[in-house]
């Protein structure tokens, strides 16, 4: 029996490849989106927890000095011979790589390439002519160096012993932090004791780079999560529309006394192995994706937040594993409202039209019940919704709800043409497009997605690239800037500028904790450079003004949200009570800021010396100056960043950032067009019969194949009409409730019609491009098989 | 006896109530006896072949066939009844448009696992479908696609064949034709017939006849 009805399944895809290929393609395009962007997503990630675990950054607590100089090596000695378990650390950087040195013998386990557990060769590591591990990427970059390869480290850094890092690096007898093991004696002497100059850093929960990029990773995941659902729209519409055209088949099968259970347990299976096959593809066609985006996507994070990520691609279990998975649980999810119909379906067809009709009546009902729900609990989230699951939920919220509303959208409109319509053709037009509602309503809900993440993502990353290009402005107002050594380069530096530019602005800043809050408080030096480009998100009159005073403090957007603190509010720093004059944004900062002027700094942290600089000059006077201070302090151009070229830098990863948004949108919207394709490709065999009677009264073939395309862009316009003002709820969404919500600051919100009205004409002529085969191959059906239409025969 | 009704009663819900279609019919039926079942539309006919063929379920009364009641059988049940037991030809022919013509015949005796090659190949040799094995149902005429349904019928080897206006899809020569056919192969396997048919003449070929009025029996 299983045999002979898997023989007679079977079949009806060896007769219809057209609907094969549909269902295959459609959940292998899902897939690809889906993994490619979880693969991007998971490779970055995984070059932080590298990059995490081989600084050591995130799980030990640091001994470091506070003004970020190296220490003597001979400190270290101290605190290893007072007790102290701590292991030292060099760093620099050497032809572009990070050059990490330690110690293997006091190091923690796992932050270097050689643990003891793992037996590695300890004497070539130690006494080596500068061994040094770095992965394949970076070593190549060292040609001159002895570099073992080892993928486990993180790109672009380079690991070795710090007697060797020393060397290389040119920091005889320096060590630049010690790691403090976890577990110390309690006999030990007290820190103040043997380095009075020395601070503690604590250790951070998860790697900073991590934390900083996490906006990026979630835009890309929330835009894989959408591609995914577009991709199950079209799973879903083609896994129905088969289950549509075998009903009569089905109902024959069962007719001849095929189980009902074994029908379906077969059917379940059949698509199961479609869904393994198509998984492998679109896994497959991920890794293409991924390996296209990656190099985009490096180079974005490499500039904006500084994260060396890998611009190679790594085939990872994992990715392949969960890419299968959601392609087996996408089909499982898209098919079991067709089996569930399936099990449901009376055995004979015409045995309760009636019945038949009112479940239909009430099918449309519910899901007109569900979207009303769905919506209006998305209206009441808007304003109530705080945290992350709240932000998702509004999203789901908004999204499923107008997917389903859209059928019965349209449906109205097309009722109101309907009406409205004065010729006979155009009445036949609008009922007949009606019709066809229901067998497009799938396709067009997966349109409507694609448009709507469409005009959400251009809109939140549009957004970001004006509000960072003005932060930019605000951040970057010196003309020049200029790290210094030590204090010997500052005052050379004070000295040779005090007269040759407008301004000295010192950069100093300490870390400190506000109500609980990791916090940086810098010290601004009274100047109209602040007072100019600074926008505040809300302020008192003369906020500058009582901050240079030193009576009041100005603090981030981060702060303010996450400490509760508004301006008028009191904060203490260093047993100071200081009002809060203004909140300004500070966007892509993971940690609180805080804003005092640099008087009242100097006498709170009177050891922080600036080292950092900025310029204020002509423009055209920066290359001069920089050749100027070279000649007579010796403080070499790398030391110097001129604001011109940080902007355009700027701009450049963001136009990468655009590339790879960019790209996304171009395949979703790609993946919606093939859905109309294939379901208009599917239907259009079943027109046929609904055809030609309209050919036989009159109407010509070619007539009629414009109609079907005039059809699919109208519906295509319609739909575009729904999805901006969704697409705009969903980038406000993103900007105002997530984005809070994961990182504490909020994206004002920007409008860009001109860029909507492009997605609209892209998605119109992707409709008409998917309908004009159907359509060609309607105005060319030969009359022989319209008139079989009217034979008893047929 | 091979088949015993008993007061069969079946109510559908319409648009304007419910609607009794069924409303206590009796009727037996010996192993190799053919029976029509004749009435105007809408008097039961169709509804009382599916309720025997246990292709619906009746609300009240008995259907004992072969000393089952098919009444009392769940889907599984029924649809083992269906397989085995039972051979119904549509009037639509009900053929799978994505196999052939031959897998097509074969089909209810695979699932019944009671394939015959030989059996089926005489079906088709009789039925005149030896060139068409290698066809699909749409490269045939009515005639010969009704002439397939019947020949997947009865290779299963049916102990009742059902028959709903097998030829009301064809002309008058070719359901002659295939009339004489379908006759003498349920004669050929000793099957009973009931068979639901708007023509006298047909009927009147038949060994005995059941005409229903408003869902009993006139």
């Amino acid at each position: 029996m299983t045999q002979a009805t898997l023989l007679a399944l079977l079949s009806h895809w060896w007769r219809n490849p057209l609907q094969l290929f549909t269902l295959l393609a459609g959940l292998a395009l899902a897939t690809a989106l889906w993994s490619g962007v979880q693969a991007v997503n998971a490779e970055a990630r995984a070059s932080y927890d590298a990059a995490a675990a081989t600084l050591g950054e995130a799980q030990y607590e640091r001994l470091v000095r506070p003004d970020g100089q190296p220490m003597a090596q001979a400190t270290y000695v101290a605190l290893r011979r007072a007790g102290w378990l701590v292991s030292p650390v060099v760093q620099g950087r050497l032809e572009g790589v990070r050059i990490v040195g330690i110690e293997p013998l006091t190091a923690p386990g796992g932050i270097g390439p050689v643990a003891p557990q793992e037996g590695a060769d300890f004497g070539s590591f130690l006494t080596g002519e500068g061994q040094l591990f770095a992965n394949a990427e970076t070593a190549a970059r060292l040609p001159d160096l002895d570099v073992i390869i080892s993928p486990d480290i993180a790109p672009g850094t380079a690991v070795t012993d710090i007697g060797v890092a020393q060397r290389l690096l040119g920091k005889a007898d320096l060590i630049d932090s010690l790691i403090v093991l976890p577990a110390q004696p309690r006999t030990r002497v007290p820190l103040a004791e043997i380095a009075a100059d020395l601070t503690r850093q604590p250790a951070q929960g998860g790697s900073d780079i991590g934390r900083l990029t996490d906006s990026f990773h979630l835009n890309l995941t929330a835009f894989g999560l959408l591609s995914f659902a577009v991709g199950i729209f079209i799973v879903n519409g083609a896994i129905g529309l088969a289950f549509e055209q075998r009903r009569p088949v089905v109902r024959t099968m069962r007719a001849l006394g095929l189980p009902l259970r074994r029908l379906i347990l077969l059917m379940g299976a059949e698509l199961m192995i479609f869904a393994l096959i198509a998984g492998i593809i679109g896994v497959a066609l991920g890794y293409v994706i991924a390996a296209l985006l990656l190099p985009d996507v490096a180079a974005t994070l490499r500039g904006l937040y500084g994260a060396d990520v890998s611009g190679t691609l790594q085939l990872r279990p994992s990715w392949w594993l969960s890419g299968l998975a959601i392609a087996l649980g996408g089909t499982a999810l898209a098919a079991s409202g067709a089996l569930s119909q399936l099990a449901r379906m009376p055995l004979l067809a015409a045995a309760q039209p009636r019945a038949l009709a009112m479940a239909a009546g009430r099918r449309a009902r519910l899901q007109g019940y569900a979207a009303l729900v769905l919506l209006v609990l998305s209206a009441i989230l808007m304003v109530t919704a705080e945290g992350l699951i709240g932000g998702f939920g509004l999203l789901a919220g908004l999204l499923i709800g107008a997917a389903l509303a859209l059928p019965l959208l349209l449906d109205a409109c097309l009722n109101l043409m309907s009406k409205a319509a004065k010729s006979v053709t155009a009445q036949w037009f609008w009922a007949d497009t009606r019709q066809q509602l229901p067998g497009l309503s799938l396709a067009l809900m997966a349109l409507l997605l694609a448009m709507a993440a469409n005009v959400g993502v251009s809109t939140m990353v549009s957004s970001f690239r004006l509000t960072f290009t003005d932060f930019l402005d605000q951040r970057l107002a010196s003309e020049l800037y200029v790290r210094t050594d030590d204090a010997a380069q500052a005052a050379g530096l004070i000295g040779f500028a005090k007269d040759r530019v407008d301004a000295i602005l010192p950069i100093q800043s300490t870390q400190t904790t506000v109500a609980g809050q990791p916090t940086e408080v810098f010290g601004a030096r009274d100047h109209a450079t602040y007072r100019d480009f600074w926008v505040f998100l809300q302020s008192t009159d003369d906020a500058w003004g009582t901050t240079f005073a030193g009576r009041t403090v100005l603090i981030n957007e981060q702060l303010s949200r996450r400490a509760g603190l508004d301006v008028g509010d009191t904060m203490t720093l260093q047993d100071r009570d200081f009002q809060i004059a203004g909140v300004y944004g500070d966007y892509g900062n993971p940690i609180g800021q805080a804003v005092l002027g640099e008087a009242i700094f100097g006498m709170l942290y009177p050891d922080v010396a600036p080292r950092n600089y900025g310029l204020r000059m002509p423009p055209e006077d920066v290359p001069d100056f920089v050749a100027g201070l070279e000649a007579a302090t010796g403080i070499p151009a790398t030391q110097t960043i001129n604001q011109a070229g940080i902007k355009s830098i700027s701009l450049a990863i963001f136009e990468r950032t655009f590339t790879v948004t960019t790209a996304l949108n171009i395949l979703t919207l790609a993946v919606a067009g093939f859905a109309i394709l294939m379901s208009l490709l599917t239907l259009a065999s079943m027109r046929v019969p609904q055809l030609a009677p309209a050919w036989a009264m009159g109407m010509t073939r070619r007539q009629i194949g414009w109609l079907e395309l005039l059809r699919a862009v109208m519906l295509a316009l319609l739909t575009a009409l729904v999805a901006l003002p969704l697409g705009l709820a969903l980038a406000w969404a993103l900007l105002a409730v997530v984005n809070v919500a994961a990182f504490g600051w909020q994206l004002p919100m920007y409008l860009f019609p001109a860029d909507y009205a492009r997605l609209g004409v892209f998605a119109l002529l992707a409709a008409a491009l998917a309908a004009l085969w159907p359509a060609l191959r309607l105005a060319r059906t030969p009359p022989a098989d319209l008139l079989k239409v009217f034979s008893n025969e047929r | 006896m091979l088949l015993t009704v008993t007061d069969i009663q079946k109510t559908y819900q319409t648009a304007d109530g419910p609607f009794a279609v069924l409303r206590g019919i009796d009727l037996c039926l010996a192993a190799g006896e053919t029976l029509a079942l004749t009435g105007e539309s809408g008097s039961g006919k169709s509804t009382l072949l599916h309720l025997i063929g246990g292709l619906d379920t009746p609300d009240a009364g008995q259907i004992v066939l072969q000393g089952q009641d098919i009444a009392a059988l769940d889907d599984t049940g029924r649809a083992a009844l269906r397989r085995g037991t039972v051979g119904v030809v549509f009037q639509q022919f009900n053929l799978i448009p994505s196999l052939k013509v031959g897998d097509n015949i074969a089909f209810q005796a695979r699932l019944a696992g009671k394939h015959d090659p030989a059996w089926a190949a005489t079906l088709a040799e009789k039925m005149g479908l030896t060139p068409h094995l290698n066809k699909y149902p749409e490269q045939l005429s009515g005639g010969q696609q009704q002439r397939v349904a019947i020949a997947r019928t009865l290779a299963a080897k049916p102990k009742l064949v059902l028959a709903d206006e097998p030829t009301g899809n064809l002309d008058e020569a070719t359901a002659g034709v295939v009339m004489d056919l379908m006759l003498q192969l349920v004669a050929e396997t000793g099957a009973g017939l009931l068979m639901v048919t708007h023509s006298e003449a047909l009927a009147a070929r038949l060994s005995r006849r059941l005409h229903l009025r408003a869902g009993q029996v006139a």
